[in-house]
């Protein structure tokens, strides 16, 4: 009996680490964001009451909510597929034998490394008109080109581009690392067999990196949905909430309204929807990938 | 002999109780202050030296002045100090977060820390324009420090090239639209002017209000006038000036980047705040000019930056500490010193009597435009719930300008939400 009873207690001491950590950080400030999202906005002279469901409703009424809702879908189906697949284009490429293959793969790394706030503040002056490198590049060439970030219709894409260009080479590295891994006796099997290049990649190589792709995957959903960072220096979320995604609106009515209760229950709809996404990705595509 | 006032005397004592040093407790109060700078530039530095020279004639109080950012991350970051229970005493922020402030009960009023006859002398020695934005419920709240108004700054060269008198910018509307079609090129390479509308585009949209013979809210901050035909015409001429006239770009203009444009020539006009005005000078390759803003008829401009406000939680030493501070920083000398480093204005009429600024004045005469300009000026849009009262506003004007919609389609709307929020207030 006592031996148990210290191994339970020894089994609690092992886990207590990461038990604190996620409790103070992960399970604590959810449960006391939902807390008070059912609370209505007070000050030191009017308190907050309870409210139930009201922050909700107005939720459902608030028009800037839907279009952020609708950004944030826009940007996600606009940097996920398209960063993965680049990102498995640049690691199959950079991992042939290439001459000036170190270099390459630098190259395809280096917009990871740079700071965001710092990567944003260059775009700002790629994209400004008249002056900026690309109407400067474009202009010329007799190209009539929008004002990138000044238009309703061309802000947002502007932002998927950066992001774009930012994750590819991030993602770059976990396949170029995969890769590496692959036996090469697989491709001299394949050859043997004569399958062509492609039907190689397409049933050998493909299948083989789908514990990456889920991996890469996962992480560029969240990325998707944490970007605020280029908001700020880009476009505030302008023109009239074109480029404005969900944290970013959190962000801003929980410091520039200061409208914490419904900040929180925005966080709480967020967390929702991560959630169920998550479930989905790690549910129903984890069946379906081989590891080995 | 001034040697003999109290004050210098009690600095005489508190230095020998230093010099005697060993064992004796020092006194000092220390002070933290958080401030923003909105339009780039060295200005820390020069914040940084007026603290020095406050500190040197004031070994009893130690300054803590720190960075904070742009307005809006000022004041994020001065309330979260607060409510951490970090000691902040003063700060500079934003001159219209006065009602969320004391919505907050975060400050107190200066009627309330500054109740001797000279410093009611003090109270009054500001220029009223400059006052409006710090006054509600029949208190004052905010000293003013690094203010502002809208200011037009123009091309002459580009002015002479166009066959306009460098010396005679444009006085109205009519005028001013007249000559960004005589400077506007058709190849793109240079346009007739250029209104941010990015950043504080209510902040410029207030100036074309006020020009139109219209303000954007009443006093007490409790009721917004969005609809008003004024403020939709004011709409409709800016939104005219790109897609009529065709003498700015189409789509939001952005403030940060404007005064770059400026400098290299892409715009033979822009409309900017007033501290940008040092940066200018030092960096425009040709010949430069500032000018009040035209109007139609009568001249019009918001105020605008950052006031002093003292926190409510600090002790009454600290809040006298922070009021000695904030009398230093804005003293005539020192505010001259500041205006010249900076573009931005002397808080009071003394200001302009300081002899450096006076003869700074006379070699480069933009230097005094803001300042007679004020006589035209009006409060800068600021109510209750102020961040989304102005964000309402600002949506529209960019949906008007930037998205094509009709401009008094969208300022019902905003206007509707803005009474909307107001409700509780009246």
């Amino acid at each position: 009996m006592r031996i148990f009873g210290n191994r339970h207690v020894l089994g609690w001491l092992l886990i207590s680490p990461a038990v604190i950590l996620l409790v103070t950080f992960t399970h604590y400030p959810s449960i006391s964001s939902f807390i008070s999202s059912l609370f209505s906005r007070g000050n030191p002279i009017r308190p907050a009451q309870f409210v139930g469901t009201d922050q909700y409703t107005a939720m459902m009424q608030d028009p800037v909510f839907w279009t952020v809702l609708e950004n944030n879908m826009i940007y996600a189906a606009g940097t996920i597929p398209a960063s993965i697949g680049l990102a498995l284009l640049m690691a199959v490429l950079v991992d042939q034998m290439l001459p000036g293959r170190a270099f390459l793969r630098l190259a395809y790394f280096t917009p990871t490394i740079l700071p965001m706030i710092a990567v944003a503040n260059i775009w700002l002056f790629f994209y400004t008109p008249e002056i900026g490198l690309l109407d400067q590049v474009l202009r010329p060439l007799g190209i009539d080109t929008p004002n990138w970030l000044g238009d309703p219709d061309t802000a947002l894409w502007a932002i998927i581009f950066i992001t774009i260009w930012k994750e590819a080479g991030f993602f770059m590295i976990f396949y170029l690392a995969a890769l590496q891994t692959q036996s090469p006796e697989l491709k001299e099997a394949a050859k043997l067999e004569g399958a062509s290049p492609f039907t190689f990649f397409w049933r050998i190589t493909f299948p083989l990196l789908m514990p990456t792709t889920l991996f890469v995957l996962v992480n560029a959903v969240l990325n998707s949905f944490k970007l605020v960072d280029h908001i700020f220096i880009l476009t505030k979320g302008g023109p009239n909430n074109a480029s404005s995604l969900i944290l970013y609106y959190i962000y801003e009515t929980a410091f520039s309204f200061f409208d914490t209760p419904y900040a929180a229950a925005l966080t709480i709809v967020l967390l929702a929807f991560l959630a169920l996404l998550a479930l989905i990705q790690f549910g129903v595509l984890e069946k379906r990938i081989h590891y080995r | 002999m001034s040697f003999l006032k109290p004050k210098n005397l009690l600095g005489l004592a508190v230095g020998a109780t230093m010099a005697l040093g060993a064992g004796v407790a020092s006194a000092k109060t220390n002070l933290t202050m958080y401030y923003p700078v909105a339009v780039g530039g060295a200005l820390t530095k020069v914040v940084d030296s007026i603290v020095a020279d406050f500190e040197k004639q004031n070994p009893d109080i130690d300054v803590e002045a720190i960075y904070a950012g742009n307005y809006n991350d000022a004041r994020i970051k001065a309330l979260a100090a607060l409510k951490s229970g970090e000691p902040a005493q003063l700060s500079v922020m934003f001159s219209i977060d006065i009602y969320d402030l004391i919505e907050q009960d975060a400050i107190v009023s200066f009627d309330d820390v500054a109740t001797s006859a000279e410093d009611k002398e003090w109270l009054k020695s500001f220029y009223p324009a400059l006052m409006e934005n710090g006054q509600t419920l029949g208190k004052t709240w905010g000293i003013p420090f690094q203010r502002s108004t809208i200011v037009m700054y123009y091309n002459k060269d580009a002015f002479r090239a166009a066959g306009l008198d460098p010396e005679n910018p444009p006085k109205t509307w009519d005028e001013f639209v007249a000559a960004g079609k005589k400077l506007t090129k058709k190849d793109g390479s240079q346009w007739g002017m250029m209104i941010p509308s990015t950043g504080y585009p209510y902040w410029m949209f207030g100036a074309l209000t006020k020009q139109n013979g219209q303000v954007l809210m009443n006093a007490d901050g409790t009721e917004t006038y969005f609809n008003n035909p004024k403020v939709v015409e004011a709409l409709q001429f800016w939104k005219d000036l790109s897609q009529k006239h065709e003498v700015m770009p189409k789509g939001a203009i952005e403030w940060g980047t404007l005064r770059q444009n400026f400098l290299e020539g892409k715009t033979a006009m822009m409309w900017h705040s007033t501290g940008n005005l040092t940066t200018v000078k030092k960096n425009a390759k040709f010949d430069f000019g500032v000018a009040m803003l035209p109007g139609n008829p009568e001249r019009g401009t918001p105020t605008g930056g950052g006031n002093f406000y003292i926190f409510k939680k600090s002790s009454a030493e600290e809040k006298q500490a922070a009021l000695k501070l904030i009398k230093f920083m804005t003293s005539p000398k020192q505010a001259a010193k500041w205006s010249m480093e900076t573009g931005y204005i002397g808080v009071s009429p003394d200001a302009y009597k300081v002899e450096e600024l006076v003869e700074y004045a006379k070699s480069f005469p933009p230097a005094a435009v803001a300042r007679d300009q004020l006589k035209f000026a009006t409060a800068e849009l600021s109510t209750y719930q102020t961040g989304r009262v102005r964000k309402l506003l600002d949506d529209a004007l960019q949906a008007a300008i930037a998205g094509d919609q009709d401009p008094k389609e969208v300022l019902e709307d905003a206007q509707a939400r803005a009474t909307q929020l107001l409700k509780p207030y009246k």
